[in-house]
């Protein structure tokens, strides 16, 4: 069974983001479970979904110390999910930073080390710069699928189930960006 | 057989859909909403809408079922306490075709002011309900429940919990079933609620009540997962799942109908294994009907009452499983991300005014709610839909015009419409004095952007009369209406200030449409 963990910001994206994996892992047989935060989620809190997927499936959530991948949209969302991480758990973080409202209000500071400080902790950390991605596919708004295309370097479906998937979950409109950021997000991992 | 990845809710609606169902109504709540939403998009088979508030949606639907159309309600559990009054005695009536009430739960109140467990409300109302543990079964169990209602006569409660509504997960996909309008046959002995029919309705309702535990035992939707005998494991809803994960080894009585319990078949478990437990989020529910039977287990010593369950809650007290070994701690703060208005939010506005003037605020549930929080920190009191206004009379009448005119009560549109009219009709009745602020912000926004009433628009989107909250408010019999533009700082605080100081009714319109609609 592979765990994985989607975590951002409120308008990130990452239901989408979990529904292109859980498409993926389906067409290959695997029985998935999903579970997200919804409601207050939508003003701006923080966001996760918890996916997993294998052979049979049980419950929705991932227990601490059962992720083996946690996937960042937004720097400090990192630290949240930390307690999910195990030994050999990847954790890949978009280094762009959010001003969650303590910040914004001036109350607190939006901590400057987190980075550093995941990178010396947690070996298996990997960070990404989305910003000249995102410029040359010309909207934020594929950050999600940049991210999709970071972790597909990392578990068994071929490229072309992926592409596939993105395909089926995006809107025509939108595809040739979504495709595009895909593949930039691959290439953002060195593998 | 076909599968789709789906959501809970969306698998409730297609449940619904394949059932035959006719007509869907609904109150948006958290984490029900996305049930009445995937019908209005998917399904135009059926026909849907949002009603003012989760009673009026009940006794809708309760109409039509007794008209002869399979019909589906769907609200949050608080929004159940709303329809309890047409729930209890719509148990009595029966029904015709098929009525099935979704009621959606929020262990851990993920979105809700409180963590109720409505599993009391079906054995209070006498009515079976159905409590599936993932996405699959909550599809299945709503086409179940569709031919329960027809069978027993009874209106069926489907109850939901977050993980479930708001969970992804394989669902097989099925035909829509032809179901035609069954006749509606006057019958006011059935249909007519007066203590004299009442009265022989109830033995009927104790009747069903025994044939429906027989259906409880034998049915399969309660059924035994034997293993290892040296502990057997009650459990319902999406702890199932936690416990099949944690406990492979156990024994099982999967719990599926919840109200009537399966006796013979608890007995027939409890029997047979070792050590018994009860395995279940919110209250001992199942435990106490066990304990009722004189029956020993082991429930709620080891599985906490608060707070949704997890995985892992379950395992370490089923298994004294150690927590995994801590991962580093980062020494400097992190900051919380709490929800919050948006950047332009027009309630920020009104919020700046009532924080300047340090008012007492008496609130109400909707995304104003979060007024509560810094930067504005003003809410002092909120309860329920549509409290806010009656809250404020009462400030009133405690501590007299002194309160009166430091105070307000703030409640948005769709809120005002739900169940705070009634409350605006007591403050005028009862010679109040009192300043109501309405948030009118075109939109149940909350939620997630409903249309309501004042919108204009059906749930489709379709228009229709628009509700006019300042002629609602002059009928209710407040002379002092304002219709304000809330980004007019200076016009909102000189208005807000005179409304306060005036020692007759206010209603203060604050109107500018919530800053998320295109």
């Amino acid at each position: 069974m592979k765990n994985v963990i989607f975590a951002g910001v409120g308008g990130q994206g990452v239901i989408l983001a979990s529904k292109v994996l859980m498409e993926t892992a389906r067409k290959k047989g695997y029985d998935i479970k999903e579970s997200e935060v919804h409601g207050m989620a939508q003003r701006g809190g923080s966001v996760d979904c918890h996916i997993r997927f294998g052979k049979e499936t049980f419950s929705p959530l991932i227990p601490r110390g059962g992720a083996d991948f946690v996937i960042c949209l937004e720097l400090l969302e990192s630290m949240r999910k930390l307690e999910y991480l195990h030994k050999d758990s990847v954790l890949i973080v978009n280094k762009e930073q959010i001003n969650p409202a303590p910040v914004e209000i001036g109350a607190m500071e939006y901590p400057s080390d987190i980075e550093a400080w995941l990178k010396k902790n947690f070996a298996s950390t990997i960070t990404v710069d989305t910003t000249d991605v995102l410029k040359d596919v010309g909207t934020k708004k594929a950050l999600n699928i940049v991210m999709i295309g970071c972790l597909s370097k990392f578990l068994e479906f071929e490229e072309k189930d992926w592409i596939e998937s993105i395909k089926t979950l995006i809107n025509e409109k939108f595809l040739e960006q979504n495709l595009k950021a895909f593949q930039l997000g691959r290439e953002l991992i060195k593998k | 057989m076909t599968q789709k990845i789906m959501l809970g809710n969306e698998a409730i609606a297609r449940g619904a859909w394949e059932a035959g169902c006719r007509v869907a109504t609904g109150y948006p709540g958290t984490p029900s909403t996305e049930i009445i939403e995937t019908i209005a998009r998917d399904y135009s088979e059926i026909k849907s809408q949002w009603s003012p508030n989760e009673k009026v949606a009940l006794e809708v639907a309760a109409g039509a079922a007794i008209a002869g159309a399979r019909s589906i309600a769907t609200m949050k559990h608080v929004g159940l306490n709303v329809a309890a009054d047409p729930l209890f005695t719509f148990s009595y009536t029966g029904v015709n075709a098929g009525l099935v009430i979704i009621n959606a739960d929020d262990p851990g109140a993920w979105s809700s002011q409180n963590e109720q467990d409505n599993r009391h409300l079906a054995k209070a109302a006498k009515l079976p309900m159905l409590d599936p543990s993932d996405p699959a079964e909550a599809k299945e169990f709503t086409k179940i429940a569709f031919k329960m209602s027809e069978e027993f006569d009874r209106s069926v409660i489907v109850r939901i919990t977050t993980r479930i509504a708001h969970s992804q997960a394989l669902v097989n996909i099925g035909e829509r079933e032809n179901v035609p309008l069954k006749d509606f046959v006057r019958d006011p002995k059935k249909y007519v609620m007066i203590p004299a029919h009442a009265r022989p309705r109830h033995v009927f309702v104790e009747q069903q009540l025994i044939k429906l535990k027989d259906y409880s035992n034998e049915s399969g939707l309660n059924k035994i997962e034997w293993r290892s005998k040296k502990r057997g494991i009650i459990t319902n809803g999406v702890a199932y799942h936690y416990v099949r994960e944690t406990c492979p080894d156990d024994s099982i009585l999967k719990i599926g109908m919840v109200w009537p319990l399966p006796d013979k078949l608890i007995k027939e478990f409890a029997s047979q294994v070792e050590e018994l437990y009860a395995v279940e989020e919110l209250d001992p529910f199942i435990e106490d009907y066990v304990k009722s039977l004189g029956i020993k287990i082991t429930g709620k010593e080891i599985i906490p009452i608060c707070n949704e369950l997890t995985p892992e809650i379950v395992d370490k007290a089923m298994n004294k499983r150690e927590a995994p070994p801590a991962t580093p701690q980062y020494e400097g703060n992190i900051p919380g991300r709490p929800p919050g208005l948006c950047k332009g939010c027009p309630h920020a506005f009104v919020f700046n005014v009532l924080k300047k003037h340090n008012y007492v605020v008496n609130g109400d549930i909707g995304c104003y709610t979060l007024g509560v929080l810094p930067p504005y920190s003003s809410m002092h009191s909120q309860g329920c839909m549509g409290a806010s206004i009656g809250m404020h009379m009462g400030f009133e009448k405690a501590r007299g015009d002194e309160m009166a005119r430091n105070s307000v009560a703030v409640i948005g549109d769709s809120t005002f419409i739900h169940s705070g009219i009634t409350g605006l009709i007591d403050l005028v009745y009862n010679k109040g004095t009192g300043t109501v602020i309405i948030l009118d912000n075109r939109i149940t926004a909350m939620t997630g952007h409903q249309n309501n009433p004042a919108s204009g628009k059906t749930l489709s989107g379709e228009p229709t009369y628009e509700l006019d909250l300042a002629m609602l408010s002059k009928a209710c019999g407040v002379n002092r209406v304002t219709v304000i533009d809330p980004r007019d700082t200076e016009l909102l605080e000189k208005t807000i200030t005179e409304e306060v100081a005036a020692k007759e009714p206010s209603v203060i319109i604050a109107k500018r449409k919530c800053i998320l609609i295109k």
